[in-house]
C-alpha cells in the first residue's frame, strides 16, 4: 500500500478540539430532548443483605414523580446483564439490572424514580424505604475462595467462578534445573478508572416507528445495540445507539450496564424521553473496577541470569457480578507472562472468585498491567538475589530481533520489535552509568536515590476474531461524494483519542485530497456500518487498517472509471496527489472528477456499478506487540516518605505512527495513569464492603503538581500484520510505567533493606517501612 | 427567589430554588452546556467558570450566591469567531483528549493567568491543581498555559 506522506506522520493539529475547547460538543447529558424525564436511582447500602420489603409508596406521591420502578416491575421484562466472555465451567450469575431477592455489592441498583427533573427524582429517592437483613460479608478474594466463606450465590455453592490455567513446556523440569529459585507474593491492588464525564444515558422512544433512540456514554455502540435489543425485546434494527463526544473510558465503558437497559425499557414503558447521568459516587461504586489480583510468582533461573521457567498462582477477585468480560481479563494476564523475555516454561494458575464488591472488568491495559508488573517485579528481585545488574539481567533474555515473530510459551507470536534498541536508547538518555554514579553519591550522602527501569511489551490491536468474544475485526466505509468532498464512516468508537484527525489523515494522503475535505464520522448505529469499538489499543491498527483498505478499494474503482475517461488501459495509470495520470495524451483526471463521473454515469464502462464508496471489514492475522523501555529516577524524602520524581524517560516502539502529537499524548496520559497505580490510587472496602473511596476526594486520582514532564523518544519496528503497519499505543504508557516507577522507590529503599513492597507506594507506607 | 444572572454579557434572569446550584443554573436554564459536571464535589474542576473575573467551582456554588454577578463560562471567552489565547494553546499543544475537563480547566488558568501573566511551570501545575485530567498526563496543559502566557504577553506588549 502506498501513501503520499502529506499527512502521515506529521503532528497535525486535532480536527475535534476548535469544538470542545469551545465547550459546544455535545456529551450525552448536553443533548437536550424536550419534556425529557429524569431518573435517579436507588442503591444498596449494603455489600450483602436480603431485601424483605421495599415500600415506594412516599416517593411515589413525591412532588414530579412520574413513576418508581423496583425489580418486581422488571423482572422477566429486561434481560440479565450479559457477561460475554466464555471460559469451560465458568459461572456466570443472573445480574438483574434492579436487585431481586438480595443486594450483593454496595451501589447496587434497589429502584429506580423518574420525574420532571433531577433535584425532584434525587428527592425521591431518599422517600423509599427498604427492609434489609444484613448478611455476613467477604471481600479478600483469597479468603472467599475457602470453604468456610459466606456464599455470594448460593446456587453455586462456592465462590470460585472459574479456574483457569495457562502455558506450556516443562515447568517441573524448568524449577529441577535452576541454580535459583526466586518467589514473591504480589498484590496488585483495585483501582477506578474515574473517566472524567461518568456515564449517562439518554432514551427516547418513538411509539409510532416502534423506535428507540438511545444516546450513551460508550466504547462500543453496535455491541451495546446488539446487547440492548437482547435484553430489551427490541428488534436490533430498530434500536440507534448513538455515542456522541464521549469524556474517557480507559474500558470503563467498553461494558454494557445496568442502566442502559433501565433507561431504555422506561422510555419505551413511558413513551417518553428519560435521561440518567451517573453521579461521580455512583461512578465509583457501579462503573467497573481493574486490576484486583493477588498471587505468588516464582521464577526459575540459572546463575548466568538465564530464565527458565515461571509459575504464577493468582487469585482474582472478580466483584460480585460478571459484567460484560470480568472473567477474561485475568486470562489475558497468563498470556502476557513471557514479557519480552525467552522464558521456556510458563504456567498459570487463576482462580476467578466472587466477593462482595462491584465487578472487575477492563481498565486501560486490561490484565497486562499486571503480567508486565509482575515480570519487571521479578526481573529486579532475580538481578538482586543474583547480584546482577537489572538492565543486564533483561538484556540478556531479550530474544534478538532475527528471532521474531517470536513464540512465547504462553502460546503468543510476537510479531515484531528489538528490544535491545528501545533499551539502549533509554539507557543513552538517562545516562544510565552515571546515574547509577549518582545513585552511589547520594546514597553516600545518605539520600534515597532509585533507578526503575521496566522493558515491557504488550498485546495489542485486539485482535484476530477468534480471541475476542465479540469478534476483532474492524469496519470502516469510504464514500467520495459527488462534490468530491469524502465521508468516511468507521465502527471505531473515539472518546479522546482523535481518530477523527488521524483517519483523515490516512484518508487524505491515500486519495491525495486535502484533509479539510475529509469528515469522519463514528458512533451512530444507525449512520455506520456495524463495528466494535475503541478498546484495547485497536484504533489505528484494527480501525485504521481497515480504512487503508476501504481506501484502496476506491481507488481501484475509481482508476476503472479514470482509464475510461482517459481512453487509456488500467494497468498505464497512475495515481499521484489525488490525480490519475499516464494517459498516452498527458490528459489527467482528479478522484473529484471520477466521482462527480461515478455519480452522473453518461460516460462509463459497460456494467460499471454507479456511485464511489467502498466498505471493508478488516479481520486482523494476528496482535500486535507494541513494546518499549520506561525509566524512572526518584528520590524518597527519608523524613516523609514522599516520592518526587526526577526523571521519567520512556522510549516505546508502537510501530508505525500516524500523528505522533497524538502518539505523544497518549503515552502521557498512559504514563500518568500507570504512575498513580504505583504512587497514590487504591480502591478501598472496609471488611463490612463499605467503599471507603467513594468519592474523589477519597479516590487519589493524581494532579498536575504531583506528576513529572515526561520525556519521550521512540523505535520503529513496524508490524507486517496491518497494511499502515502501526502497532497500537493507548495502553503502552500504562503498562510500561507502573513496574518502572515502583522498581525506582524499592531500588531508592534499599538501604532499609527492603525488597518489595505492595502498590500503591504511598509515603505513609514508606514512612512506616523505613522507621520499622 | 428571583434572580439575575449575567451570563457571557446577556443576563439571565429566573425564579429558583434557594438549593439550586449555579452550575446547573448555567446548563439548564441559561442553556450552556460547555460547562461540564465532573464529581459534584469540588475537587475535579470540571465545573469551573469566572464569576466577577475569578475562577470559581459552579458545583459548589448555589446560584442565588450568584445574584448579579457578571459569569463567563467557556462558551464566552472566544470573541468574533477568534478563540481565546487560551483555548488557542489548548489546540496548539494538544492540551486535551477528551475534552470533558477542558472547558474548567481553561477556565481556571484564565483565572490563573489574571493573576500571574507569567508564570513558571511549578506555578501553573499548581495553579491547577483544583482540576483534574484523566487523559493528558497534564505536560501539553502546563505546555498550553505557557504558550497562552506568552502570546498574551507579547499582545499586551504590543498594546503597550
Amino acid at each position: 500500500m502506498s501513501f503520499l506522506a502529506k499527512y502521515i506522520g506529521q503532528k497535525v493539529k486535532r480536527t475535534e478540539d476548535p469544538r470542545l475547547v469551545q465547550g459546544i460538543g455535545h456529551y450525552v447529558d448536553d443533548v437536550e430532548i424536550a419534556g425529557a424525564l429524569s431518573v435517579a436511582i436507588l442503591r444498596s447500602p449494603y455489600a450483602h443483605a436480603r431485601v424483605n420489603s421495599i415500600n415506594i409508596d412516599a416517593a411515589k406521591k413525591a412532588p414530579g414523580v412520574v413513576a418508581v420502578y423496583t425489580g418486581k416491575d422488571v423482572e422477566g421484562k429486561i434481560g440479565y446483564v450479559p457477561c460475554a466472555a466464555a471460559l469451560p465451567e465458568l459461572k456466570v450469575p443472573k445480574y438483574p439490572v434492579l436487585a431481586s431477592g438480595k443486594v450483593i455489592f454496595v451501589g447496587q441498583p434497589v429502584a429506580a424514580v423518574v420525574a420532571t427533573d433531577k433535584y425532584k427524582a434525587r428527592d425521591a429517592v431518599d422517600l423509599i424505604e427498604v427492609d434489609y437483613d444484613p448478611l455476613d460479608v467477604i471481600t479478600d478474594a483469597e479468603k472467599a475462595a475457602e470453604g468456610d466463606s459466606p456464599l455470594i450465590h448460593e446456587e453455586f455453592g462456592t465462590n470460585v467462578a472459574y479456574v483457569h490455567s495457562a502455558g506450556s513446556g516443562d515447568v517441573e523440569a524448568a524449577f529441577k534445573q535452576a541454580d535459583r529459585v526466586v518467589t514473591q507474593r504480589l498484590n496488585h491492588q483495585r483501582l477506578a478508572p474515574i473517566a472524567m464525564e461518568p456515564r449517562g444515558v439518554l432514551a427516547q422512544y418513538f411509539p409510532g416507528e416502534q423506535q428507540l433512540n438511545l444516546w450513551s456514554s460508550t466504547q462500543i455502540p453496535h455491541l451495546l445495540r446488539t446487547q440492548l435489543a437482547l435484553m430489551l425485546g427490541i428488534p436490533e434494527n430498530r434500536l440507534r445507539v448513538i455515542a456522541p463526544e464521549v469524556g474517557g473510558g480507559f474500558g470503563s465503558k467498553l461494558n454494557v450496564y445496568a442502566e442502559e437497559a433501565l433507561a431504555g425499557w422506561i422510555s419505551m414503558r413511558l413513551n417518553k424521553p428519560v435521561k440518567w447521568i451517573e453521579s461521580r459516587r455512583e461512578n465509583v461504586q457501579a462503573t467497573i473496577h481493574g486490576r484486583a489480583q493477588v498471587g505468588e510468582v516464582s521464577v526459575a533461573v540459572k546463575n548466568d541470569g538465564t530464565l527458565l521457567g515461571l509459575k504464577y498462582d493468582v487469585t482474582a477477585d472478580l466483584g460480585a457480578y460478571h459484567q460484560l468480560l470480568t472473567p477474561a481479563i485475568p486470562t489475558l494476564t497468563g498470556l502476557m507472562l513471557s514479557g519480552c523475555y525467552k522464558i521456556p516454561a510458563i504456567q498459570m494458575t487463576c482462580k476467578g472468585v466472587f466477593t462482595n464488591k462491584m465487578a472487575t472488568d477492563a481498565y486501560r491495559g486490561a490484565g497486562r498491567p499486571e503480567a508486565t508488573y509482575l515480570v519487571e517485579r521479578m526481573m529486579d528481585l532475580i538481578a538482586q538475589e543474583l547480584n546482577m545488574d537489572p538492565v543486564e539481567l533483561r538484556r540478556k533474555n531479550f530474544p534478538k530481533p532475527e528471532e521474531f515473530p517470536f513464540a512465547t510459551a504462553t502460546g503468543l507470536f510476537y510479531d515484531s520489535g528489538d528490544y535491545e534498541m528501545a533499551l539502549s536508547k533509554a539507557l543513552e538518555i538517562v545516562d544510565y552509568k552515571k546515574l547509577r554514579e549518582e545513585q552511589k553519591a547520594a546514597r553516600a550522602q545518605g539520600r534515597l536515590m532509585g533507578v526503575g527501569v521496566s522493558t515491557y511489551v504488550e498485546i495489542c490491536a485486539m485482535g484476530p476474531s477468534i480471541a475476542l468474544p465479540s469478534g476483532g475485526w474492524e469496519s470502516a466505509t469510504v464514500r467520495v461524494e459527488p462534490t468530491g468532498k469524502v465521508t468516511v464512516l468507521t465502527g471505531i468508537s473515539p472518546h479522546g483519542q482523535g481518530e477523527e484527525t488521524s483517519f483523515a489523515q490516512i484518508v487524505a494522503d491515500m486519495l491525495g485530497v486535502s484533509i479539510d475535505d475529509v469528515l469522519v464520522v463514528h458512533g451512530d448505529t444507525s449512520i455506520v456500518q456495524y463495528g466494535i469499538g475503541t478498546f484495547g489499543s485497536r484504533g489505528i491498527a484494527v480501525g485504521g487498517a481497515a480504512l487503508a483498505c476501504a481506501t484502496e478499494k476506491v481507488v481501484a474503482k475509481a482508476r476503472t472509471l479514470a482509464a475510461h475517461l482517459l481512453g487509456t488501459n488500467e494497468a498505464g495509470l497512475t495515481f499521484e496527489q489525488g490525480r490519475f495520470v499516464g494517459a498516452p495524451d498527458d490528459r489527467s483526471v482528479t478522484i473529484q472528477e471520477v466521482a462527480l463521473a461515478a455519480y452522473v454515469p453518461h460516460n462509463v464502462p459497460p456494467d460499471f456499478e454507479p456511485g464511489l464508496v467502498a466498505t471493508h471489514f478488516f479481520e486482523p492475522k494476528n496482535f500486535t506487540f507494541p513494546n518499549g523501555t520506561h525509566v524512572c529516577v526518584v528520590e524518597v524524602d527519608k523524613e516523609t516518605g514522599d516520592v518526587e520524581i526526577l526523571r521519567y524517560v520512556a522510549v516505546d516502539d508502537c510501530g508505525k505512527q500516524i500523528n505522533p502529537l497524538i502518539v505523544q499524548g497518549q503515552v502521557h496520559g498512559g504514563i500518568a495513569q500507570g504512575l498513580a497505580q504505583a504512587l497514590f490510587e487504591e480502591v478501598v472496602y472496609d471488611e463490612n464492603g463499605q467503599l471507603l473511596t467513594g468519592e474523589l476526594m477519597d479516590y487519589a486520582v493524581p494532579k498536575a503538581h504531583q506528576l513529572p514532564r515526561y520525556e519521550l523518544d521512540h523505535t520503529e519496528t513496524p508490524t507486517t500484520v496491518n497494511p499502515l503497519g502501526a502497532k497500537g499505543v493507548g495502553e503502552a504508557g500504562t503498562i510500561g510505567s507502573t513496574p518502572a516507577v515502583a522498581n525506582a522507590v524499592i531500588d531508592a529503599l534499599a538501604p532499609f533493606g527492603v525488597k518489595h513492597v505492595d502498590l500503591p507506594l504511598r509515603p505513609e507506607k514508606l514512612w512506616r517501612l523505613m522507621n520499622n | 427567589m428571583k434572580i439575575d444572572i449575567s451570563i457571557n454579557g446577556k443576563r439571565c434572569e429566573a425564579d429558583v430554588e434557594p438549593r439550586l446550584l449555579l452550575v446547573h443554573f448555567i446548563r439548564d436554564l441559561a442553556g450552556l452546556t460547555g460547562t461540564h459536571i465532573g464529581c459534584e464535589t469540588s475537587i475535579c474542576g470540571a465545573c469551573t467558570a469566572l464569576m466577577d473575573g475569578k475562577a470559581v467551582k459552579t458545583c459548589s456554588i448555589l446560584a442565588i450566591q450568584a445574584d448579579g454577578a457578571e459569569i463567563t463560562t467557556i462558551e464566552g471567552l472566544a470573541k468574533d469567531g477568534q478563540l481565546h489565547p487560551v483555548q488557542e494553546g489548548f489546540w496548539e499543544c494538544h492540551g486535551l483528549q477528551c475534552g470533558y475537563c477542558t472547558p474548567g480547566m481553561i477556565m481556571s488558568a484564565c483565572g490563573l493567568l489574571r493573576d500571574n501573566p507569567t508564570p513558571t511551570e511549578e506555578q501553573i501545575r499548581h495553579g491547577l491543581e483544583g482540576n483534574l485530567c484523566r487523559c493528558t498526563g497534564y505536560q501539553h496543559i502546563v505546555d498550553a498555559v505557557q504558550y497562552a502566557a506568552n502570546k498574551m504577553s507579547a499582545q499586551a506588549a504590543k498594546a503597550d
